[in-house]
């Protein structure tokens, strides 16, 4: 691979606090090396704004290895940038050429309100999981771990649900800011295993119940998460979602 | 001499004759205690919602903006269980005995045997949550052989088992959230143990969105904050990783045990220029299958596919036969860095060797071809057939090394090179995971108590879940029997206003310095002089600088600094500030440790102590103990020591020949 240096502009969002109306900032940054990260780009930048006696620029990020799911920033119109099936913390500057201008924001969500500059509060996410996105098991409880054979394809598929990282690209990405794939991943998961399977109805419904709480808004399939997730996790789960829910709303005895 | 508390009786016997006589709470007075648990990863979160089925009234804290951001996510291979399911000879007393030899005979006995035995209960645990571990066709789990040992025990989903562990652990401390029985604390710090009459009785916690100073009781607090690898600024730690609450605990009364133990991993993807900003480990599993080697002329600066077979150095299958490229951490790491500096490097910077899945694409692609008939198969198809193998087993490895590097795996060898990974080193603990401040505790990496000096690889999971789900809900009751008369403390106490006040004036002091040097500046240079001086390799004359080199980069800290923005407002600098600090009073306090023990053990190298073939050369009769430092004063530390008895796994040289 041929290393290169670059001269970029960046456009980013800056607001104080939840309260403030915030506002694009422009930041000249040169000699970016093509094999620098994303966020190191940022932490070249926030060196320099601290150096010059300016506030830097507050990100979130935490394993840079695309996995913790902090990481979030919308660069030019797109969660995560560029590149297919990535994280910011994953995209790399060779993705860009000398003398191009990236635009980068918040995630933008009612849901989602800004912490400050691109920093945003998902908390709405651990009170989707607190609805009923576990299997109710005490600590000490199971049966040995081979007791209940698995076919090898449902737990596979299991995983690939089970492979989300909580970022919320898929909100982001969405025009109208559902956070159906996010739901629908948990409860596909789950209600794949014969584990999850005594609470799939009520799982089903209150974890939509509390998205809809959350102010996330609805699905119209667009596929805009799908196109968008660091994780590929499939768009078919909402239908599975939708099907649970159907399901539960018709057969639950409560 | 400290106490370890390791009950009497024979090592198999302990753990269930302990549970057997410890102290109860009985559930209506769970419900009036109140326990504090710092930290989310594997062990806090199991810890949480553990104790919180219990009955117990638990607060959890942790710096992300979730639980189930924890480091523990970026775990990749695998969590080690003595279940035996692939009949290859395992056993509780085989895992025990690899763990003891793994760590180099510094670990205890007794913890690695409880380790050893609770190990089946997590696999069983985590199923029930729903973890989707990997399965054969005929629905049974799936189990592949990490470093040290000859067995299949390590069970997986595929390259991101922590993330599937974590969120099973996240999931359960969830419910406990919606049954009321925690309350969760995101984007909050510890900064501070309150202790009143002598025991932990409560934290300072800054609220880092609003930089507020908060103060919480517990009759208990458990220290769930992990490892301190990013003592060494580049490391496979995720960026907030820090020792802030574990070393806010030492100052306050708890020893450190073995700081100077750090597992330096030997599959990394290496440094790649200044801007730096971690470093990424490429998982232990694909040692299972690919070969390490590096050109056997010096300097060779040839395209690997140009040289040939015969030219190549497979150095760990030379040196090691009967272990191969499997050999333990320490001494995968210590043989890479041994071609490098002999000059036998590769790349670019010429410090790396290659990682070469070929032979592998190349097996796995014929037994492919056998099962589908495929006769006379084309070297074409049968790299067709092996890359579809490899690509289902580590596929997402191999996607992350190439979008970090540019390069494509199953085209050409992985470069890779040794990087800080693990430390098992950490706050001094006994057999009930007590530190020596009483009602102050440590789980997981947080402790020093299981790994010895050399951690196994797929062992740092299985140890966090044990002493969250397994351990502490036994051993905390112990403790908290004595105490449920003991009425929650209000947060107005002299102990709190005191403790508070020393924090805020701390940041007070840190905000004041407006000096000229950024905070991350000076975590890169600490993490240079540890890298240089306490990493790989350490020597006496080496240490000795180190010391001296981080007193004058401390001074220089506390007087140039430069923070900026407020205090009531969130500011990460100032957050870094707080950790940097704390990481630079870690640093002397590992290099102290470092010069003290003239041997080599596991992952800690002295120069001075090696055998006449390079290797690591150990010294029962003056070190065979741990060594627990009490923290004194600024700079100086009074050393305590636990010796160490090995009535079962006799201590012999470790080979892996």
């Amino acid at each position: 691979m041929e290393h290169y240096n670059m001269n970029l502009t960046l456009k980013v969002w800056r607001q104080k606090n939840k309260d403030d109306r915030g506002q694009f900032e422009t930041y000249q940054v040169k000699n970016v090396s093509s094999e620098m990260s994303f966020l190191e780009m940022f932490d070249i930048l926030n060196e320099e704004l601290i150096r010059e006696g300016k506030d830097p620029i507050t990100f979130d990020h935490d394993c840079r290895e695309g996995i913790c799911g902090a990481c979030s920033m919308y660069i030019d119109g797109r969660p995560h940038g560029p590149w297919h099936a990535n994280t910011t913390c994953q995209l790399h500057m060779r993705a860009y050429k000398d003398g191009d201008t990236i635009v980068v924001e918040p995630w933008r969500a009612k849901a989602f309100p800004v912490i400050k500059d691109l920093m945003v509060d998902r908390s709405a996410f651990d009170r989707i999981i607190q609805s009923g996105g576990y299997i109710s098991v005490n600590t000490g409880n199971p049966v040995d771990a081979n007791a209940i054979p698995i076919e090898k394809d449902k737990a596979d598929l299991a995983f690939a649900n089970a492979a989300c990282i909580g970022c919320g690209a898929c909100v982001a990405a969405c025009k109208n800011s559902s956070a159906m794939l996010f739901v629908s991943a948990k409860v596909s998961h789950l209600a794949l295993l014969p584990q999850g399977d005594p609470e799939r109805k009520d799982r089903a419904i209150n974890m939509i119940a509390q998205m809809d709480k959350e102010g996330f808004g609805g699905c119209t399939n667009t596929g805009a998460c799908e196109a968008v997730c660091p994780k590929e996790i499939s768009i078919s789960n909402i239908a599975r979602l939708n099907s649970e829910y159907l399901r539960a709303g018709l057969t639950i005895d409560k | 001499m400290l106490n370890s508390r390791i009950p009497a009786g024979p090592l198999e016997d302990k753990w269930t004759d302990y549970k057997g006589h410890c102290k109860l709470v009985n559930p209506a007075n769970k419900r009036s205690i109140e326990i504090i648990i710092i930290g989310t990863g594997l062990a806090g979160a199991s810890a949480a919602a553990a104790l919180g089925e219990l009955g117990y009234k638990v607060k959890t804290f942790c710096f992300q903006d979730s639980p189930r951001r924890a480091h523990s996510i970026a775990a990749q291979g695998g969590i080690n269980a003595a279940k035996n399911y692939q009949n290859d000879g395992d056993s509780v007393f085989r895992l025990f005995y690899d763990t003891i030899k793994g760590g180099d005979y510094r670990a205890r006995e007794g913890n690695v045997h409880r380790l050893a035995e609770v190990s089946a209960n997590i696999i069983d645990q985590c199923v029930a949550q729903g973890v989707p571990f990997a399965r054969e066709y005929g629905g049974l789990l799936s189990n592949r052989s990490f470093g040290g040992t000859q067995v299949q025990r390590t069970f997986y989903a595929a390259g991101q088992t922590g993330q599937q562990l974590l969120i099973g652990a996240y999931q359960a401390l969830e419910r406990q959230v919606a049954l009321g029985n925690v309350i969760q604390y995101s984007r909050h710090e510890m900064l501070d143990i309150v202790k009143i009459d002598g025991k932990a009785r409560g934290i300072i916690a800054r609220d880092l969105v609003t930089g507020q100073l908060e103060r919480h009781f517990g009759h208990a607090v458990l220290l769930c904050s992990g490892g301190y690898g990013n003592v060494f600024y580049l490391s496979t730690n995720a960026m907030g990783s820090n020792v802030t609450a574990a070393w806010k605990a030492h100052v306050k009364g708890a020893y450190f045990g073995n700081p100077c133990y750090t597992q330096i991993h030997p599959t990394c993807i290496p440094v790649s220029g200044d801007h730096q900003s971690k470093l990424t480990l490429m998982s232990e599993s694909l040692r299972n299958d690919g070969r390490i080697w590096v050109p056997k002329k010096q300097g060779d600066s040839r395209r690997p596919s140009e040289i040939p077979e015969d030219e190549r150095d497979y150095y760990l299958e030379r040196r090691y036969p009967a272990f191969g490229n499997l050999v333990p951490r320490d001494v995968a790491s210590r043989a890479a860095k041994e071609r490098c500096d002999a000059g036998y490097g590769v790349g670019t910077s010429k410090q790396a060797v290659y990682l070469d899945y070929a032979a592998a694409i190349e097996r796995y692609g014929k037994i492919e071809c056998r099962k589908l008939g495929i006769e006379n198969p084309s070297a074409d198809v049968v790299r067709k057939q092996g890359v579809a193998v490899v690509k289902e087993k580590y596929g997402n490895l191999f996607d992350m090394y190439e979008k970090i590097t540019g390069e494509n795996p199953y085209e050409v060898p992985m470069r890779i090179y040794p990087a800080v990974h693990y430390t098992m080193g950490g706050l001094w603990v006994d057999y009930e995971l007590m530190t020596t401040v009483p009602g102050l505790y440590a789980l997981g990496e947080a402790n020093f108590s299981d790994h010895g000096a050399n951690r196994l690889g797929a062992s740092a999971l299985m140890q966090g879940l044990a002493d969250g789900y397994f351990v502490i809900p036994y051993t905390i009751g112990n403790y908290l029997a004595d105490d449920i008369r003991t009425k929650p403390i209000p947060t107005t106490d002299p102990a709190f206003e005191a403790a508070e006040k020393e924090v805020r004036d701390r940041i007070e002091k840190l905000m004041n310095i407006k000096g000229k040097q950024t905070v991350e500046s000076f975590h890169k240079r600490l993490g240079k002089i540890m890298w240089d001086k306490c990493g790989m390799a350490r020597n006496e004359k080496g240490l000795q600088e180190a010391i001296v080199e981080i007193q004058q980069l401390k001074k220089e800290f506390w007087s140039d600094v430069r923070i900026p923005g407020g205090i009531n407002e969130m500011n990460p600098e100032l957050d870094k500030a707080n950790r940097v600090a704390d990481f630079i009073e870690l640093g002397e306090l590992m290099c102290k440790d470092a010069l003290n023990r003239r041997e080599s053990c596991g992952g800690h190298f002295r120069e001075e102590s090696q055998t006449e073939e390079g290797e690591a050369a150990r010294d029962d009769n003056n070190f065979q103990y741990v060594a627990a430092w009490e923290f004194k004063a600024d700079s100086q530390w009074e050393l305590h020591k636990e010796a160490l008895e090995f009535e079962v796994a006799k201590p012999s040289q470790r080979s892996y020949k």
